[in-house]
């Protein structure tokens, strides 16, 4: 049997690929931390690890990582919903879209930072008005990916409905949203890194609790093992929301296009 | 029962310039009427069908129900148009709602896709997903039916029970129909009318009304005589392997 010049003689499987790869990376962490040799500028593995877990034993980790998802549950069903709406209407109709372009575009533009300090600024520091900056930053994004995703819809299907005056609900949900589902769900995965990255910086800026104002805590008290703590445990959130709920709506909706 | 008056239809397109493809359409389809439409490639027959459909609208002229609502359709398209993400039997109950499911098998059943309401589209041959197009278009027992070429990819014996099921279906209830054909036999077959739609003149240039008793057969004496006058009448049309039938646009000048 041939090999392909150059490529690696040892064949793994995918889940071996992905363990070696997280190995990798806490190896170099160490290694990073032995080399800087300072605990309070760089921690190691291990340390990050205690602090976590001191963390959770206090009981502060999962409360400011579940007030965090929740935060983050509402603005991106907001942001879903409100941007999936205009997309749709965006990419339905050539004079809305014409219209209304340069306003997308504006938004996309918009510094996130910029609408958080508004929002902050035109309504107080409250929940409402972080969850607000968190869904206007997302919006635009939404509206783009999905009035690209409605632009390609299949307008042989609109006809066949129009001719046999299908109920416009039926239409919505058996024709309209199957088809725009690859776009719907390219955007909440683009949502979703985006919103919970905003959510934090909204919590370091002006909120009383989440993993967003306990870092900016850490961060007052130097104290990093804590921050990457922090951190590493809302990745893990994130990441287990994407496979565990996304992944697999993904292969469902996806079924039909194998058949 | 509903009937339709065209006066005038004129629609054309902008490529090539001042290339019209209906000039001045005038038809009428009186309630329960079979009416087909031939014509070859080219000549307007699927145009006509958007005008009346809905889908397009004409230049100049009107179509006019004679009722007070838009009918009930019912359609076969030239494609199936069937959504392929929904089993055959939920595409058939897509047009009219889960309430007529029972309906909806029996007439799957009919078209002889028993057995394959859970396929979906894309598991079909070309042929059955026409069926299941046709099946789709009586389940919503339309007030006017419209059938572009419904037959034309199915084999001969397949293609001749589902022309005996149309003409059953159609002496049992006298929907308004309009078929749209190249087949000069089906049209004998089924039609209480039939329309010639002149390729190269861009409108209805000869209208013969069908008195023949029903069922009918391809070789019954009357219906041979009607096919031989219609085989006259369109003789001169451009022949499939003609460069005017490859692409009809260059009649146009």
């Amino acid at each position: 049997m041939n090999r392909v010049a150059g490529a690696l003689p040892l064949r793994l499987s995918p889940g071996w690929n992905r363990l070696l790869s997280a190995v990798a990376l806490l190896a170099l962490w160490q290694g990073a931390a032995m080399a800087v040799a300072d605990a309070a500028l760089l921690p190691s593995p291990l340390a990050t690890f205690q602090a976590g877990y001191a963390e959770l034993m206090r009981g502060e980790l999962l409360f400011h990582v579940a007030i965090t998802l929740a935060r983050v549950a509402v603005a991106f069903t907001l942001a879903m919903l409100i941007g999936s709406a205009i997309g749709i209407l965006l990419g339905r109709s050539e004079p809305l879209d014409q219209i209304f372009n340069g306003w997308l575009v504006i938004g996309l533009n918009l510094p996130a930072l910029v609408t958080m300090v508004l929002c902050y600024m035109w309504f107080g520091l409250t929940e409402v008005a972080a969850v607000l900056a968190v869904t206007i930053n997302k919006v635009p994004t939404v509206a783009a990916i999905v009035r690209e995703g409605t632009k390609a819809l299949d307008r042989s299907l609109f006809e066949m409905t129009h001719v046999f005056g299908v109920k416009p609900s039926r239409v919505l949900t058996r024709v309209i949203l199957p088809q725009l589902a690859p776009s719907l769900m390219a955007a909440a995965r683009a949502g979703l890194a985006l919103t919970w990255k905003i959510v934090l910086v909204v919590e370091l800026l002006g909120r009383p609790n989440g993993v967003g104002f306990q870092i900016r805590t850490f961060f007052n008290f130097f104290d990093i093992a804590s921050i990457l703590a922090y951190s590493l445990a809302f990745i893990a959130a994130v990441v287990a929301i994407e496979t565990f709920l996304l992944q697999p709506i993904d292969r469902r909706l996806g079924r039909w296009r194998r058949a | 029962m509903t009937g339709l008056v065209l006066r005038g239809v004129t629609r054309e397109f902008s490529e090539p310039a001042d290339r019209h493809v209906l000039r001045g359409v005038d038809l009428a389809i009186a309630p329960g009427e079979f009416v087909s439409l031939v014509g070859p490639s080219g000549s307007g027959k699927t145009t006509l069908l958007r005008l009346i459909a809905g889908l397009d609208t004409p230049d100049a002229g009107s179509v006019t129900w004679q009722a007070e609502r838009r009918p009930r359709f019912g359609a076969v398209f030239q494609e199936p148009r069937l959504v392929p993400w929904l089993s055959i039997l939920d595409n058939l109950l897509l047009v009219t709602g889960p309430d007529r499911r029972e309906r909806a098998r029996a007439l799957l059943a009919e078209v002889e896709l028993a057995g394959n309401e859970d396929a979906l589209p894309g598991q079909l041959s070309g042929g059955m997903q026409r069926r299941a197009a046709l099946a789709r278009a009586l389940l919503v027992e339309p007030e006017f039916l419209m059938l572009d070429e419904p037959l034309i990819s199915l084999d001969s014996a397949l293609a001749e029970r589902m022309r005996s099921l149309l003409n059953t279906y159609w002496r049992e209830r006298r929907t308004t129909t309009l078929l749209v054909t190249h087949n000069l036999s089906e049209a004998a077959e089924l039609s209480t009318r039939i329309l010639i739609l002149s390729p190269t003149e861009g409108r209805i240039t000869a209208d013969c009304a069908l008195p023949l008793p029903d069922p009918r057969q391809r070789n019954d004496r009357a219906v041979t005589a009607v096919l031989e006058d219609l085989r006259r009448m369109t003789q001169a049309w451009p022949r499939p392997d003609t460069p005017e039938a490859r692409d009809p646009l260059s009649r146009a000048s």
